[in-house]
């Protein structure tokens, strides 16, 4: 049976991870390499690693990373933020990625989707959303959900799911960093409307937000970060819980 | 021991030389007809599109050499599919290697099934030396649309909408449609039972 996906997120600067971690056995609390390593041998399911350098000539640090991540490793991971191009994404690939993810770059210039996913396959390309609720209505933001746009968010998930996307990893930005639990809602609808997966994000705070999500939210598979890196949730614990729970989960 | 990794234009050859690379196989990445034909064991990854993937290795007349191959020889991903006899995607006749048709998997709802299937799924029905070691229901990583069907040559199973050919075996011809390099522990124990083929 299919199971459902557990992801930890990585933020990177500079080939760091930057958001703190707490993690006792790590020597380097900053080396994302060794952090990767933990989480796969912990059996996470997939990484997601969110590049946050802002300049262009610090990107060369994050391709070693990926070089290096993926020799370490043995489970997928997907490299994001700041990819704008099929060169872009050709470099990561390369270097080791499986999955690369758009956010801003898409909105932008949607044609870069079909693009992407022409030249190396909709399986690897993941499109994010970043989406708040304005009134009544899902729209989307960009810029780390600080600059609002025009577009719903439905109808764009729709779109992006046309255009060639494999994945949607949906971000909630009123849930995001609340700990309250994830948008199951907006979840539900998207992942009911397309024919591909759904990751859900933002507003992981305890076990039972991941099993609503996955039950209510119909999420194919749910990310986090803080909760995973302070080991406020241990992902052994929230898997064995899940498996009671009765949803799909892998066991190593 | 001198492991050929095929190259062609399929994504992904990357992970499959730095799985090697961690079993401490000496791999080598090549078209040419004669350094794959010497190679002690031959892996044939995979990841892209059958149509276009079979026009590369028919430029090369990979087309000829691969079903003639004597050594142990390992398909991933649509390795596997193309090593079957003809995929329905873009209707392209395969390598023919095992007399198995490769199919997209039609769900009845996308509120139940995606795809592509993406994700861990478990193997079960396990039956070859290659599988040695491994626990009925390892888990192991997906990302595809297309399936081989169950057939005499299927030598694991997964289900997903329905049953399918998780691996094959013909003669010397070994195949995979999830991905060893990037299923854990379990992926790595079946590259590392291939290459003690």
């Amino acid at each position: 049976m299919l199971t459902k996906r557990i992801i930890p997120c990585l933020d990177i600067k500079e080939g760091r991870t930057v958001k703190g971690v707490n993690f006792i056995q790590l020597r380097d609390a900053g080396d994302p390499v060794e952090l990767a390593k933990i989480y796969s041998d912990e059996g996470a399911d997939e990484l997601v690693f969110l590049d946050i350098t802002a300049t262009v000539d610090k990107r060369k640090t994050l391709v070693e990373l990926v070089t290096k991540v993926a020799k370490a490793i043995n489970i997928p991971f997907t490299v994001g933020g700041g990819i704008s191009t099929v060169e872009d994404v050709k470099v990561l690939l390369n270097a080791g990625a499986d999955k690369i993810s758009i956010n801003s770059a898409a909105v932008k210039n949607p044609g870069i989707i079909n693009e992407m996913a022409r030249e190396f396959g909709s399986q690897c390309i993941v499109v994010a959303i970043d989406t708040r609720n304005v009134d009544g209505i899902d729209f989307v933001h960009t810029h780390g959900g600080r600059t609002p746009t025009l577009l719903v968010t439905q109808k764009w998930a729709q779109e992006v799911c046309d255009r060639g996307a494999g994945e949607i990893l949906l971000t909630s930005m009123d849930h995001d960093g609340t700990k309250s639990g994830f948008a199951n809602e907006i979840t539900a609808e998207i992942s009911a409307m397309l024919s591909i997966p759904v990751i859900a994000s933002g507003g992981a705070g305890n076990m039972a937000h991941f099993k609503d999500v996955f039950t209510f939210g119909k999420a194919d598979a749910a990310l986090a970060a803080s909760i995973f890196h302070f080991k406020e949730i241990p992902i052994p614990e929230l898997k064995k819980y899940l498996d009671k729970e009765g949803l799909p989960i892998r066991s190593q | 021991m001198k492991v050929a990794v095929i190259k062609y234009n399929s994504g992904n050859v990357q992970s499959v030389l730095y799985a090697l690379e961690r079993l401490g196989a000496e791999a080598v990445l090549t078209d040419e007809v004669d350094e794959i034909t010497k190679a002690d064991k031959v892996i044939f990854p995979g990841q892209g599109e059958a149509s276009t993937a079979m026009n590369y290795l028919k430029e090369r007349n990979l087309d000829k050499l691969i079903p003639n191959l004597k050594q142990p020889f390992f398909g991933v991903c649509l390795g596997l599919q193309l090593l079957c006899s003809h995929s329905e995607e873009n209707k392209t006749p395969c390598l023919g290697v095992f007399p198995v048709k490769v199919k997209k998997f039609l769900p009845e709802s996308y509120a139940e099934s995606k795809v592509p299937h993406v994700g861990w799924n478990n193997l079960f029905d396990l039956k070859s030396p290659l599988l040695k070691g491994l626990d009925d229901e390892s888990f192991v990583y997906y990302v595809h649309s297309f399936y081989a069907e169950l057939s005499e040559f299927t030598i694991a199973q997964t289900h997903y909408i329905k049953d399918f050919s998780a691996l094959l075996h013909r003669d010397n011809f070994y195949a995979m449609q999830a991905h060893p390099e990037k299923s854990g522990l379990v992926g790595e124990k079946i590259l590392s039972n291939f290459l003690k083929l």
